[in-house]
């Protein structure tokens, strides 16, 4: 039973993660590049080792919770860092003023004055 | 179960192939710590798979949360790094990406 549960969390996090990695290689722009890491791989790592403290308490006992909770602790620490730490390298970019992606033949957005060379 | 677990690693493994394709290529800096962010992250799932693996999680654990705080350090620091020298490092990249196009 806490297999199948194991396997459940495990899967769902590998699913998240694959998704990661297409929005990573394949969106045109870093803005949306980084929506996809700052998510998905949140969510990816949470759910994997959350699947693997499940896995730690097969053998109950005071040892096994100890490390279950620090397992906890480790998803605790990547759900506060990792959107911070996004959002860092996001702010760089904005304000380095990285160009956005828009569709070819679209009219120029009158804020956008770094756009001339394309 | 154990054949579960180490396909589940070769499997992150080799997603974070395909992510290491972003940090070779990426046309700005930022995307190469983006992509160097992420395989990071997944580097900590991979150690806990491993001492989960070897059975002694209680020692491996320590080390995934050293890297954890490790890698977002480090994200943070070059992150900050390119905020400030914006100009040179960016403009050369793009100068760079449009040459070959």
């Amino acid at each position: 039973m806490l297999d199948i549960l194991v396997i459940i969390f495990m899967v769902m996090g590998l699913f998240f993660f694959f998704g990661t990695t297409v929005g990573i290689v394949r969106f045109p722009d870093f803005y949306t590049r980084t929506h996809a890491a700052g998510k998905g791989d949140t969510l990816s790592v949470m759910l994997m080792l959350f699947g693997l403290a499940l896995y730690n308490l097969h053998h109950l006992s005071p040892a096994t919770l100890l490390v279950s909770g620090k397992i906890v602790i480790i998803c605790v620490v990547v759900f506060i860092a990792s959107p911070t730490a996004t959002h860092a390298i996001m702010d760089a970019g904005y304000e380095a003023k990285v160009r956005h992606w828009s569709r070819p033949g679209a009219p120029k957005d009158p804020q956008d004055n770094s756009g001339e060379k394309q | 179960m154990t054949h579960f677990f180490i396909s589940s690693g070769v499997i992150i493994l080799l997603l974070m192939f395909v992510v290491l394709y972003r940090v070779v290529k990426g046309p700005t800096p930022l995307d190469r710590i983006l992509g160097v962010n992420v395989i990071g992250t997944k580097t900590m799932v991979l150690i806990v798979l491993i001492g989960t693996l070897y059975e002694r999680v209680e020692m491996f654990v320590d080390i995934a949360l050293t890297y954890a705080l490790l890698n977002f350090i480090a994200s943070l620091a070059a992150a900050r790094f390119f905020q400030r020298h914006k100009k040179i490092h960016l403009e050369e990249e793009e100068r760079g990406e449009g040459a070959a196009c």
